[in-house]
């Protein structure tokens, strides 16, 4: 069960204007809420739900900061509409610790020294969580080019590549 | 053995900010939601230069949701419509009549949510006049040129003119020199685009009581600001800095968007949010460098330096809003003659008024340290060249030496530690190179381009001691308030404020060894002015000269009081008890001790008569110097003939910051800042073309570096500590922004040099080098 925390009840961005109801499921837990058909997922996830571990960082899919996993497949939620996203699964940096157990990318994270201010870290390690999926045992080069899509202005990412590496290393291989 | 304490100074301790980050439980500004919270957007200026003739927002109020609109005129009738830079200049916070650049500020909109605000600023329509636009500085300065700023008394674009040195026996040195060398170097506006943009949530509670969470390092200064700027008391101003998604000197300035929020707060009664999108972080927040620099530089004809002499126009847009302190215009870019024992030197500077967003802020180096570091760096290079010697060997013959410390600089520093020949020594040893020379040369026989290029900087940072260092006439010391509660546990206060440096461990770290407590029971603390002593923020890399000096230096105070306590609990005299292996132990019989946490839990329950209960200490550190890091970068470059493309194929970076208090972090904070580094030498500029259009408002077309243009860092490290530093430590996050784009430019011009190449202006986009192979009849 994914300790995911309690989404909140009222929503800071009201329906004014053209609605639907979207069924989705959000770190294993099922939500079933009216969204406006403009509301983007990135907004959807923090400020309907309070979901706010994944950030803002361009608006323009360039940083990646806002990356979570639709139906295991990374995406930057900051162009996605939340109504695209009805019947599906996602899974935020909030769904990686479960059972009060860190997934191995994020162990890799803290013990690599993969994060400084720590905001492109949650769609950083989103970005990694499926490129193990795919790729238990990646090459360095590998790695670069999947997290390519994410910005970090702190760590020159050279600890991020050694965090990924720590990650599939404790998952011994297996995704 | 000797005895340790569990996290102190030289452990690779784990941070404990991580703890949060990693679980996307970080607290940012954006993150913050108050009931009836209110959004605000802006909307802002087509043209670079314009008088405003109509403001219509009755369209946008007719948008659900929208609930009021706030314009120049309504700021003025508060009084309120200029704001004060930190240099003393005034900026706009929203125009009156005339915009001064493209994607100014010009009208805010309040609405019920983000959406509803951004439909609003869509829609307000407003009527402009456009004006002659200059963004040329050099431009700017001719008689004809469009005035920006005919609010100043001074009708000129000419904001101020700084010089430092000795003009006469500058000129008369370099005439007498054998070899002189003339370089122009530009180093274009770049923007700091820390991965969280700039923003705020205002507040307002019904004692009139303001609170505002801010993307600042320096909560204290904008508390202060405010107060001056508003009128209201200063206690009744409180300003949370939450977590903070990078900073970089970005998150320094009083941008409009945090005045406006504060006075939408206060119109609405209700809390309002104001966070930024890149694109208008790209347009209008923290611009740094554009610096056209002509320098002269001299030696003899064995290569010895001389002279030299150094002029610059500095852009800063339509206002000066950078953040020196207040006695240097041009920050300390008097660093500029850098690891070498010049008999004379002379800089002037001259800041000029474009149509442009402020500049002159900074990008990971506040005070003009990279601008003058490359500078220097470049030059060395090219007069080596000229004499025909190794860059290294040049080097070498000129470095300051280790027995010349503490060394007076021609422009007047004090440099207080340093080893330069240790450090490039080291840099040649780990990346061999006399063996890259060797291979050069069997390339060039080929035809192929691969460059070998060294940067030896000296960084100066640690701002500042009381008699030089003010902002806005406050001194810029720094603070600790360390409290120890009775079971021997630790909260410990500052003034400054983290953006990523990972103070919750470094801190702790300094602490721990000074208290003999483990970190972990040592709580850190910063960035909310009701609880943290004052202090000058983080930026500059003056958090460890400062605050790690006042921790260390609080830290003994209370080591002094806590003796007495000790001595009584032992019952001897407290000249009878000394400090060894992290516990009070009466001279001569080790088995007689008391630990920190011991005499902690006496200072409430039994402390010594005559003796205050509790233990508590308070330090305001006001540095006697600053300090001044050193290091030796070399990179090596191979060149794509067909595209002009420049691949860094390695780095080596040898850094020498004192003291090294958390291995893993230092070297953290160097991957980091030398990507920062790489960043201006080959992608990141933002242009305008002669409308004033910015050219570069998204990261498509503002390249920050990603993991593929980053390169395998290699590190290593000599340590040097200071000699003033309470335990040795210098600054480190800047050190490698300031180092590295000489070592990666002077890299390309050396793969280039047999061509007759000697500068490409940064970032050495492919195209440039292109179009040199082409001229040259290569490509």
């Amino acid at each position: 069960m994914a300790s995911t925390a309690i989404p909140r009840l009222t929503s800071p961005l009201p329906i004014k204007g053209a609605a639907r109801r979207i069924h989705v499921t959000i770190n294993e837990v099922d939500f079933d809420m009216a969204v406006e058909d403009r509301t983007l997922l990135v907004h959807f996830l923090r400020d309907v739900l309070g979901l706010t571990g994944t950030h803002i960082g361009c608006d323009t899919t360039h940083c990646g900061a806002c990356t979570v996993l639709l139906d295991g497949k990374p995406v930057k939620s900051c162009t996605v509409l939340a109504v695209q996203v009805d019947g599906r699964k996602i899974r935020t940096v909030e769904g990686l610790e479960t059972g009060g157990k860190l997934h191995p990318v994020q162990d890799g994270f803290a013990a690599e020294h993969g994060l400084q201010c720590g905001f492109c870290t949650p769609g950083m390690m989103m970005t990694a969580v499926a490129l193990l999926a795919k790729n238990p045992n990646p090459s360095e080069d590998e790695i670069r080019r999947a997290i390519s899509g994410n910005l970090c202005r702190c760590t020159g990412y050279m600890n991020i590549v050694k965090a990924i590496q720590h990650a599939a290393k404790t998952q011994g291989g297996k995704s | 053995m000797s005895a340790t304490v569990h996290g102190g100074i030289g452990q690779s301790l784990g941070r404990k900010e991580d703890a949060r980050f990693i679980r996307g439980k970080g607290n940012y500004v954006d993150d913050i939601q108050l009931p009836g919270m209110l959004y605000l957007d802006f909307t802002r200026s087509p043209y670079a230069h314009a008088k405003i003739t109509g403001i219509h927002p009755e369209n946008a109020l007719k948008i659900p949701g929208v609930l009021a609109v706030v314009t120049g005129k309504d700021l003025d009738a508060a009084k309120l419509a200029w704001m004060p830079t930190l240099m003393s200049d005034t900026q706009m916070v929203l125009p009156i009549d005339t915009v001064k650049f493209q994607g100014q500020e010009v009208v805010a909109v309040v609405a019920e949510n983000r959406y509803a605000a951004a439909d609003g600023a869509a829609a307000v329509d407003i009527d402009y006049d456009p004006l002659p636009v200059v963004t040329d500085p050099v431009k700017a300065l001719q008689p004809d040129s469009p005035l920006v700023r005919p609010d100043k008394e001074k009708k000129s674009n000419h904001i101020w003119h700084w010089e430092t040195g000795d003009k006469a026996g500058t000129d008369d040195l370099l005439k007498k020199s054998e070899v002189v060398v003339h370089q122009d170097l530009y180093i274009p506006r770049i923007n700091v685009s820390s991965i969280e943009t700039c923003g705020c949530v205002a507040q307002f509670d019904a004692m009139g009581r303001l609170t505002v969470w801010m993307t600042t390092q320096a909560p204290h200064a904008i508390r202060t600001v405010f107060a001056l700027v508003a009128g209201l008391p200063e206690q009744s101003i409180r300003i949370i800095s939450p977590d903070i998604g990078g900073g970089f000197g970005g998150k320094v300035p009083v941008y409009p968007g945090y005045v406006v929020a504060v006075v939408a707060a206060l119109k609405t009664g209700h809390p309002v949010k104001w966070v930024e999108t890149r694109m208008n972080n790209l347009m209008s927040s923290s611009f740094a460098r554009d610096y056209h620099i002509s320098a002269d530089i001299g030696c003899t004809k064995d290569g010895k330096l001389t002279a030299l002499k150094v002029k610059t126009i500095a852009d800063h847009g339509y206002a000066d809003a950078a953040a020196n302190p207040s006695k240097f215009p041009a920050g300390l870019f008097h660093i500029i003659t850098g690891s070498y024992p010049f008999q004379k030197a002379f800089v002037e500077v001259d800041g000029v008024y474009t149509n442009k967003p402020p500049g002159g802020i900074a990008y990971r180096c506040s005070f003009r340290v990279t601008e003058a570091a490359y500078s220097i760096e470049r030059l060395i290079d090219e007069i080596a060249r000229k004499v025909g010697m190794d860059p290294a060997e040049f080097r070498m013959k000129n470095f300051i030496p280790p027995e010349a410390f503490p060394f007076q600089s021609a422009l007047g520093w004090t440099y207080d530690s340093g080893n330069y020949a240790g450090a490039l020594k080291l840099a040649m040893k780990m990346i061999d190179y006399p063996a890259l020379r060797r291979e050069q040369a069997e390339r060039r026989k080929k035809g192929e381009f691969m460059g070998i290029g060294i940067s030896s900087f000296t960084e100066i940072v640690g701002a500042g001691p009381s008699h030089t260092f003010d902002i806005l006439g406050i001194k810029m010391f720094e603070s600790c308030e360390i409290r120890i509660h009775p079971t021997g546990k630790v909260m410990a206060r500052f003034g400054t404020k983290a953006q990523g440096q990972g103070h919750e461990t470094t801190y702790s770290q300094i602490l721990a060894t000074e208290l003999g407590i483990p970190a972990e029971n040592i709580s850190i603390e910063e960035g909310d002015t009701d609880t943290a002593p004052y202090g000058l923020g983080t930026y500059a890399s003056r958090s460890t000269p400062t605050a790690g000096a006042a921790a260390a230096v609080a830290a003994r105070k209370i080591r002094e009081k806590a003796q007495k306590i000790a001595a009584h609990l032992l019952e001897v005299s407290p000249d009878d008890i000394e400090w060894k292996d992290y516990k009070f132990q009466v001279k001569g019989v080790p088995e007689k001790s008391k630990t920190m946490a011991d005499v902690a839990f006496a200072a409430y329950t039994n402390p010594a008569p005559g003796v205050e209960p509790g233990l508590e200490a308070v330090d305001y550190y006001d540095p006697p110097n600053m300090t001044y890091p050193f290091g030796s970068y070399i990179c090596v470059v191979d060149i794509d003939k067909g595209t002009g493309q420049v691949k860094v194929r390695r780095f080596v970076a040898v850094d020498d910051c004192g003291t090294i208090i958390n291995p893993m972090i230092v070297d953290g904070q160097i991957h980091g800042g030398l990507n920062m580094g790489l960043a201006p030498a080959l992608y990141e500029q933002i242009t305008y073309d002669e409308n004033g259009n910015i050219r570069g408002n998204s990261f498509l077309d503002y390249l920050v570096p990603t993991s593929m243009e980053s390169p395998h860092w290699e590190t290593g490290k000599t340590t040097t500590p200071s000699p003033h530093h309470p335990i040795g430590a210098k600054g480190v996050g800047e050190s490698p922004t300031v180092g590295a784009p000489a070592a990666i430019v002077n890299a390309v011009i050396d793969a280039l040099s047999p061509l007759g190449v000697t500068n490409i202006d940064i970032p050495i986009y492919p195209w440039k080098v292109w179009q040199v192979l082409h001229d040259k009849g290569v490509t």
